[in-house]
């Protein structure tokens, strides 16, 4: 094991030959040629695999009273239809999760009610749509509460089906607000949001021998391990997990969902294996989705800007004993100010589970305090970009003795808006035209935690010199892959192209897994750790000491001697495991990462739609390790901003309980055709602080922030203030240029 | 998708009678709607009668001047065709804001103009739709409507027609030609073919069970400049919040209809008359017995500034 619990010093990362350059992805090929498979498509790895199709309840609250599987039973091809009543003992989680298969009682629409299996698909669904359920409704409380001005909840108090669960105080906020010359107070709202991966979770499953073993849609290998292994009550050891290539997951498959556990279900009862895929609208409310948020921000600011009060208050929604969204977080430590109260309440709702969604807490918290800046910002008289410098913060504002390992947020700032030409953006909002086009341009600041987390891998040199690395670790389009084989060709001075990744495996080292933006910085320094003790084995067995190692061109060179490091290989290759684990220096310091971003908006002054013309986002996320596919994660997070601000809602229908619009065609992303041009900048500013890699999360950073510039920009195009997200043209129509002579 | 048996028609009277005959018969095209829709059991024919192989694929002048356009042709040869290009480039608009060019190339005319609405209740069989269920109820009404109907609807069904390219034929003196079983040719108006909901939203169009639509008749091209803007929350990909396809002539009279606001393209001839008197004349007479929800009653004033635009840009 390989404790950091002290600043990274120079290491041969640092070297920068392989890590750090814009590699293309290392299974491109495989994808773009069909050859990398998913979950889904395993149709070989084991024989006789039968068709699950999971049917979800009608009704969001209530009871099952009778499931009658006849009719499905004596279509030909069913083999077995799994219900509540003969699915067998599994030990659910609770806490906030719901069950994964209802019965007798319904906590959410589109629970699971049954999994009709069958020798194939068109079969299983057949047989779905022959079940007769009946239920019996109960009523259940969907929506948000509806807070008139004054009707806040205070910090710690609860109220029915409201309860407190976070608060923070530093100073005094109420004083200091009422003190202050200049303050801002609006509320602010965001809405459901959906995952909206392209592969949907799937999962074959096998059980032999009381081994369980999945193919499934995982982020999370160990956590999917572990999982199943209490859901059935077997050994960890006993369940196997593969997932090698994941579609997609944005925090929807963190957690094991109906498919997996359906699916092994029905294998352990028909004894053959049994795939189970998740269509969309199952995906949408079967499944988690981000709460809708209700936020207020106070600020109050002296005439030069200096912030001296920050209250951010939040409701978010989920079922009895679900977690909360946590979209206060950032606004702990975003920026200076020495009186600060921050608040989240949980409204009980009988929606679908909420939960984690990319840059949980900070994506929706950032879509309103950074709105509020801007507010206040024009209440002031001064630069948004300027009111943001002028309240930077080097150490953590509730403990001035802590500070950030790194921080360059001003100059983020300082470059974007230099870069974007944001001294060309009008101050008088709704002043700036092309033809029928109101054009304006908005920044915010983003923020997002790094997170640090233990991480194991192995490393083995083969017998031909080449390495082959093994982790759990896994690949939701993100580049893994690659930047695993960097850190490996780095460390041990071999070309990337004799560098083979496996990943995806729990029989392979546990990793730290995807999400939280956590996975690049860890899983690579769980690899270091690895690679630091196979350089040592190599030194020993040469007896050379590991100073003067220099591990280049596929070979070892020291002490007077090179060495090929495939010579050193005799009968079998050479094997070394590590594992990294992190001291107190996220404790010491705040580790976290920073943006600014810009938008140059359009909106169109008859109708209101709104069109992006440009978007520009500045990084600090340490080092980055590949820019190639640092840049992917962050236009991704560029689009899936543009899809929070604009047009991403899962509607709630507030009488039957359940997300109305559950499929691509009602749930809008973005196309193609709404992005404009994107442009990525990265500062190099390593962190010695982070890993051994100086590597920091990036993936969810590109969103945080985003949805804010896009409304900033809005406003400035037509001094309209929309609060309400998503900013859809709706809201803007009555306050457009009117249409009387001559017209807008 | 229940099993169903299958078989390849061989005229178009041939397919008239096979599916007259059988009530659980549906023709099949391009299938990009109807295949959807037996997927999710919202519709489960029996029987299907493939008719892409028709001879149904031609666009011919007429002597009138106008055009005949086969029930095959797809979308895509139709909004590209250089006479729908030249004479009636509303339609050829209409066309290429809607799908996307996969869904286009498979399209049909035909198809096309029996698109079913994409109203979320009728797509989620576990809720209450007079349209996909007759006598169940309407949830929508009471629901999450804002992408929904604001006039024609009824207090049984408030979907809408989702298309484009028909918003864009009503500006043409379009025609919808049929037969029958016993070969009798139906010549339907576009302003007729599709119904308002009342209190039998199931029935989407006056078609008869087995009647087939063998072309779509436009008049000759019109004098003045055409239009089609449909306005929508992302760029591409989605269906219209409002549509408005307007033919403008130099004098200020001209034709619109709206989509995106009724269960059929929307036009009223009174309310054209007042185009002279600017956008807001117009759809305060073409919206004048609207009844829209809290969800969607921001069509409205939606529907009169995408006039303005549309007008102003035929001024412009």
């Amino acid at each position: 094991m390989m404790k950091f619990d002290r600043p990274a010093e120079r290491n041969p990362i640092d070297d920068q030959t392989v890590v750090g350059q814009p590699t293309s992805r290392i299974d491109g090929a495989l994808k773009t040629t069909g050859q990398a498979r998913y979950a889904y498509e395993q149709h070989d790895v084991v024989p006789d695999q039968t068709y699950g199709y999971l049917v979800g309840a009608g009704i969001a609250r209530g009871r099952i009273r009778a499931i009658d599987s006849r009719a499905a039973r004596d279509l030909p091809g069913v083999i077995e239809v799994i219900t509540w009543e003969n699915a067998g003992d599994v030990t659910y989680p609770g806490g906030g999760t719901p069950d994964y298969l209802a019965g007798p009682e319904i906590q959410h629409y589109h629970q699971a009610v049954a999994l009709v299996v069958a020798e194939s698909f068109e079969a299983a669904r057949d047989g779905a749509f022959l079940l007769e359920i009946s239920y019996d409704r109960a009523p259940g409380r969907y929506a948000l509460p509806s807070l008139a001005e004054g009707d806040w909840p205070a910090p710690d108090e609860a109220r029915e089906g409201l309860e407190p669960v976070d608060s923070d105080t530093v100073g005094d906020f109420e004083a200091a607000f009422a003190a202050a010359p200049v303050r801002i107070e609006q509320r602010y709202q965001t809405s459901h949001e959906s995952h909206a991966m392209m592969e949907p979770h799937a999962t074959i499953a096998h059980w032999a021998d009381g081994r369980l073993t999945l193919w499934t849609a995982t982020q999370m290998v160990g956590w999917a391990q572990r999982s199943l292994a209490r859901l059935f009550g077997i050994e960890k050891s006993d369940v196997r997990v593969i997932a090698p290539y994941v579609g997609g997951g944005f925090g929807a498959k963190l957690a094991i969902q109906s498919d997996a556990v359906l699916a092994a279900m029905a294998a352990r009862k028909v004894g053959r294996p049994v795939k189970v895929a998740l269509t969309r609208p199952m995906v949408m409310n079967n499944t988690t989705h981000r709460s809708a948020t209700l936020q207020r921000v106070r600020l109050g600011a002296e005439r030069d800007g200096r912030l001296t009060a920050i209250a951010h208050q939040g409701i978010s929604g989920n079922l009895a004993e679900g977690r909360h969204e946590p979209a206060v977080s950032q606004t702990k430590l975003l920026y200076a100010g020495a009186n600060r109260l921050t608040a989240m309440h949980m409204a009980i709702l009988d929606l679908p589970k909420a939960s984690d969604m990319r840059a949980p807490g900070e994506a929706p918290g950032l879509m309103a305090l950074e709105v509020a800046m801007d507010e206040l910002a024009e209440a002031l008289g001064m630069d948004p970009v300027e009111l943001r410098i002028r309240n930077d913060t080097q150490s953590d504002p509730a403990d001035p003795e802590r500070p950030f390992s790194e921080r360059h947020l001003v100059e983020c700032l300082r470059t974007g808006a230099e870069r974007f030409g944001w001294s060309e953006r009008s101050t008088t909002p709704g002043t700036r035209r092309d033809g029928d086009w109101l054009l304006g341009m908005g920044m915010a600041a983003g923020y997002r935690d790094n997170l640090v987390r233990q991480s194991a891998a192995r490393i083995r040199l083969e017998q031909d010199g080449s390495l082959t690395v093994e982790t759990d670790m896994t690949d939701i389009g993100t580049g893994s892959y690659t930047i695993l084989a960097q850190t490996a060709a780095e460390m041990l001075g071999v070309p990337l192209g004799r560098v083979a990744v496996r990943l995806g495996d729990s029989d392979f080292p546990l990793s730290v897994g995807s999400g939280g933006q956590w996975g690049a910085n860890n899983a690579t320094a769980g690899l270091y750790a690895a690679c630091v003790r196979l350089r040592a084995m190599i030194c020993e067995m040469l007896q050379m000491p590991e100073a003067e190692a220099q591990f280049a061109d596929g070979a070892v060179t020291g002490a007077g001697r090179r060495v090929e490091l495939a010579e050193l290989v005799r009968d079998e290759a050479i094997s070394a495991e590590d594992r990294i684990e992190y001291g107190d220096l996220d404790e010491t310091h705040q580790q976290a990462t920073f943006a600014a971003h810009f938008v140059e908006a359009a909106v169109n002054a008859w109708t209101g739609e709104v069109r992006l013309r440009r978007m520009l986002s500045v990084c600090d996320a340490g080092r980055i390790l590949n820019p190639k596919t640092a840049r992917s994660q962050v236009i991704g997070s560029m689009t899936m901003g543009i899809g929070s601000a604009l047009m991403e809602e899962l509607a709630v229908d507030a009488g039957a309980g359940f997300f109305v619009n559950h499929d691509l065609a009602g749930y809008e992303v973005p196309v193609h055709a709404d992005l404009p041009e994107q442009e990525v900048i990265f500062l190099d500013h390593p962190d010695a602080f982070s890993s051994p890699m100086k590597a920091k999360g990036v993936g969810e950073l590109g969103l945080c922030g985003v949805g804010a510039a896009i409304a900033n920009a809005l406003y400035n195009a037509t001094g309209i203030r929309l609060r309400e997200y998503p900013l859809t043209l709706d809201g803007m129509l009555e306050r457009l240029p009117p249409l009387a002579p001559p017209g807008p | 998708m229940k099993a169903f048996s299958y078989e390849r028609a061989r005229s178009p009277q041939q397919a008239a009678a096979v599916v007259a005959a059988n009530p659980e018969a549906r023709f099949i095209a391009g299938g990009t709607n109807l295949i959807d829709l037996m997927k999710l059991q919202i519709e489960a024919p029996r029987h299907l009668v493939d008719v892409q192989d028709l001879d149904l694929h031609r666009i011919e002048a007429k002597e009138d001047g106008g055009l005949r356009i086969g029930a095959l042709v797809s979308n895509t040869a139709l909004a590209t065709d250089e006479r729908i290009r030249r004479d009636y480039g509303a339609v050829a608009r209409a066309i290429m804001a809607g799908a996307s060019g996969q869904l286009r190339n498979k399209a049909t005319t035909a198809g096309n103009l029996l698109q079913r609405t994409r109203c979320p209740y009728f797509y989620d069989t576990a809720q209450r739709c007079n349209k996909r269920a007759p006598g169940s109820g309407c949830a929508a009404i009471e629901g999450f409507s804002r992408g929904l109907g604001v006039i024609g609807t009824s207090e049984h069904c408030i979907a809408t027609y989702p298309g484009d390219m028909a918003v864009a034929l009503r500006l043409f003196e379009t025609v919808v030609e049929t037969v029958d079983a016993e070969g009798a040719v139906r010549m339907i108006p576009l302003a007729e073919f599709h119904r308002l909901p009342g209190t039998t939203p199931e029935r989407d169009t006056v078609l008869e069970q087995g009647e087939f639509i063998t072309a779509v008749h436009l008049g000759p091209p019109p004098e003045g400049r055409q239009f089609y803007q449909k306005v929508r929350d992302r760029a591409s990909y989605a269906f219209a919040l409002v549509s408005v396809a307007a033919l403008l002539r130099p004098d200020g009279t001209g034709r619109v209809a709206f989509g995106g606001v009724a269960p059929r393209p929307w036009r009223v001839e009174e309310a054209e008359e007042l185009l002279p008197q600017g956008a807001r004349a117009v759809t305060d007479r073409a919206f004048r017995d609207a009844r829209p929800t809290a969800g969607n009653a921001f069509k409205l004033p939606l529907a009169t500034r995408t006039l303005a635009y549309v007008m102003a840009q035929a001024k412009g």
